[in-house]
């Protein structure tokens, strides 16, 4: 894709925080829906887009249309903050997700006020004297955070809800040897992925239908994950995500090195057959991966679509992220094509029969 | 009064986008001396990097004013390379490190693109979590093997915008004081010497200043700066006794801060005047601060100074946010001071 960086750049722009996605499902279900044959919107909000394969059916096949099925979730939602209350025109927040509070003084946010206006603000850190004095020494904690819109006590009043969501709102920039930072990076740049992989589909025949679905919800309670996976009963799944990347103040076992290539995730939550597959695959293409090993869970959508109905044997593919969780997420633009080639790619090797090669301590 | 309008919030806009921190004040600089060029009978640049403007009056008896703004603000300096576009940096002037985890910064001339980040929550243990963050832990990442110069300097990415009645940008200090007194010089009254100091320096120990006042000599100064407005709300409900200054409420008149008490002639001028054109204006509660007075008050033999300032939200930090009719007002309350300035006002001053 010859505009990933602007499309990426675009979808970083677009607000969807946790339970609120709708706006970026509107502009991923429109780049989609000329790469696929349907879209729809699930109940509780995640986009699926379907991409029939050529294939007849297999014996093992579970999906409705006995053509075996294989779904790629890549979540749309991001994290963000809600209005908890308004004082002086002023507005207390909490979290959506796992916010690092301590990014939030002096961050660039935008309030979607219930009204349908977005409004600029920035998160602000009061001076001591105002705060208790067990606030002190320690990291402030986001509930003595204030966040300010520039306006008059009385335009808040009439225009901001407690409720309201917020989200960051700095501009993406581009940082050199190909590396796009800004927020929301997690997990638009996974979208972004799945995108390249569905325009590669275009020009590879494959006999599985793959399911597209930018899942919703997967920073708070995995809503997306459970229910698309239900709702779609897939044969196979694949989740696709950020990890640690090594950084500053980042080098332990669960980082590994920006711009390197694509991880391939191991681990009780990952289906060890598929993920043998993924591996050799790689080998043969020379994608470059690293192996990204967990102990239980992976903390992405991988761990609900897993244990989904009866079960869905599950993969998790990965590229590092640095500065996870703040508004400066960091990848390298070659690591998000990487993936979402080698997910095309494995899309297109999927026999009709794959389901029933699947087998156990080999 | 002088205009206010598209015009010179353009040029706020300019000056608070580019970045110039202390000791490297250049941008600035530039903007300054386009700006005044036209309009001085003289304009030098001094051995430490100010801009000393003149523009004589006409008529007897003249007063010499020195009008002063600095051009610095604060921000950061690359002091190592940690190799694969990753730099170390230490603070110029009071930066407060939590403004600076998960901020975007522009290094250097070229304005190159870099991130502060922060080690992700989930690789943290627990106590990491609420332990305050040091600069030394903190690194400024230009992106895979991005290049930059040990000694160059950065700021905050922040943009301008102007938002409802507000202005929201980095730098609100001073850069409203270079674009005051750079609008004030080009509608001097012609009753004084208007001797413009645009600053170098002051965020760093007011060294600027302290020149510029001994090459100027001036019969009195205002210095024009941007204090800091603590007017949130207290977290229990109680009252805020310690606000400083608030929003909306006009320019800030200093009577007494951590570094100078203020020459109450100027002082008591300055309310008349305001008082008189209808010009709303508020006093800065005393005590704490310091602004580039306190540097040439004691000048020399001494020369009666004042300063005014305009109130801002956030100092120091990412994003500052000010009312735009605050602004204007300050704008109006100097030139009608400096319209009805006369020896009087000092008594008379001895010629060594």
């Amino acid at each position: 894709m010859a505009d990933i960086l602007s499309f990426l750049k675009s979808l970083v722009s677009v607000s969807g925080v946790s339970g609120n996605e709708a706006p970026v499902a509107r502009l991923i279900e429109e780049r989609w829906r000329p790469l696929v044959d349907e879209t729809r919107i699930s109940r509780v909000g995640s986009l699926h887009a379907l991409k029939q394969g050529s294939g007849k059916g297999g014996a093992l096949s579970k999906s409705k249309a006995k053509r075996p099925s294989i779904l790629i979730a890549a979540h749309m939602d991001g994290i963000g903050m809600r209005v908890t209350q308004i004082v002086d025109g002023f507005l207390r927040i909490t979290n959506i997700g796992g916010i690092d509070v301590r990014v939030l003084p002096g961050a660039e946010v935008t309030v979607h006020a219930s009204g349908g206006v977005d409004l600029p603000a920035v998160v602000v850190m009061p001076p001591s004297k105002l705060l208790p004095e067990s606030a002190e020494d320690d990291a402030l904690e986001i509930g003595y955070l204030l966040v300010d819109t520039g306006l008059s006590a009385r335009e808040v009043e009439k225009k901001v809800k407690v409720g309201d969501p917020i989200s960051f709102a700095n501009e993406p920039i581009e940082l050199a040897g190909g590396v796009l930072s800004g927020h929301t990076v997690d997990n638009r740049a996974s979208v972004a992925a799945l995108t390249i992989c569905l325009e590669e589909l275009q020009s590879r025949p494959h006999l599985w239908d793959v399911w597209a679905v930018a899942t919703v919800q997967e920073e708070t309670t995995y809503l997306g994950g459970y229910t698309s996976a239900f709702e779609i009963r897939p044969d196979l799944a694949i989740a696709v995500d950020g990890t640690f990347a090594k950084g500053p103040g980042a080098n332990g076992w669960q980082t590994h090195a920006m711009g390197k290539g694509v991880g391939l995730c191991m681990g009780p939550n990952i289906h060890p057959f598929v993920h043998q597959k993924l591996k050799e695959l790689a080998e043969q293409l020379e994608i470059p991966w690293f192996l990204d090993v967990t102990t239980a869970h992976s903390s992405t959508d991988a761990e609900p679509m897993q244990v989904t109905a009866e079960g869905i044997p599950t993969a998790l593919v990965e590229f590092p992220i640095r500065y996870l969780h703040t508004p400066v997420e960091s990848v390298a633009i070659k690591d998000v094509q990487r993936a979402g080639r080698l997910l095309a790619e494995f899309i297109a090797s999927l026999e009709e029969n794959f389901l029933e090669t699947i087998a156990w301590d080999i | 009064m002088p205009t206010f309008g598209r015009t010179q919030l353009k040029l706020l806009e300019e000056l608070c986008n580019v970045i110039a921190v202390s000791g490297d004040e250049g941008e600035v600089r530039k903007i300054v001396i386009e700006e005044i060029n036209d309009h001085a009978d003289d304009v030098r640049v001094d051995a430490l990097g100010n801009v000393l403007a003149t523009k004589r009056g006409r008529g007897k008896n003249r007063l010499k004013v020195m009008l002063d703004a600095h051009m610095d603000e604060v921000g950061l300096m690359i002091v190592a390379d940690d190799g694969d576009g990753i730099y170390r940096f230490e603070s110029v002037g009071s930066v407060d490190p939590r403004h600076l985890i998960g901020k975007q910064v522009y290094v250097g001339k070229e304005r190159t693109p870099g991130v502060i980040g922060g080690k992700p929550v989930h690789l943290m243990e627990t106590g990491e979590r609420t332990r305050r963050v040091s600069i030394d832990s903190l690194r400024i990442d230009l992106g895979l093997a991005g290049k930059a110069k040990v000694g160059e300097r950065a700021g905050f990415a922040t943009r301008f915008r102007r938002v409802g009645p507000s202005i929201m940008a980095k730098s609100i200090d001073d850069r409203i004081g270079v674009a005051t007194v750079i609008e004030l010089f080009k509608n001097a009254p012609s009753n004084i010497d208007f001797c413009a100091a645009f600053t170098v320096q002051e965020e760093i120990g007011l060294r600027g200043a302290k020149v510029a006042a001994q090459y100027f000599d001036p019969d009195l100064a205002m210095a024009v700066d941007s204090t800091p407005a603590n007017d949130l709300p207290d977290f229990d409900g109680n009252e805020n006794a310690t606000y400083n200054t608030k929003l909306g409420l006009g320019p800030a008149i200093y009577i007494a801060d951590g570094s100078t008490l203020h020459d109450p002639r100027l002082v008591r001028f300055l309310q008349v005047i305001a008082s008189a054109a209808g010009i709303p204006y508020q006093l800065r509660q005393p005590g704490g601060g310091g602004t580039d007075s306190a540097a040439i008050q004691r000048a020399l033999a001494g020369i009666p100074a004042v300063s005014v300032s305009l109130p801002h939200r956030y100092t120091h930090s990412p994003l500052s946010i000010s009312r735009v009719d605050d602004w204007k007002h300050t704008l109006n309350l100097l030139h009608a001071a400096l319209k009805k300035m006369t020896p009087e006002l000092i008594g008379k001053r001895q010629k060594k």
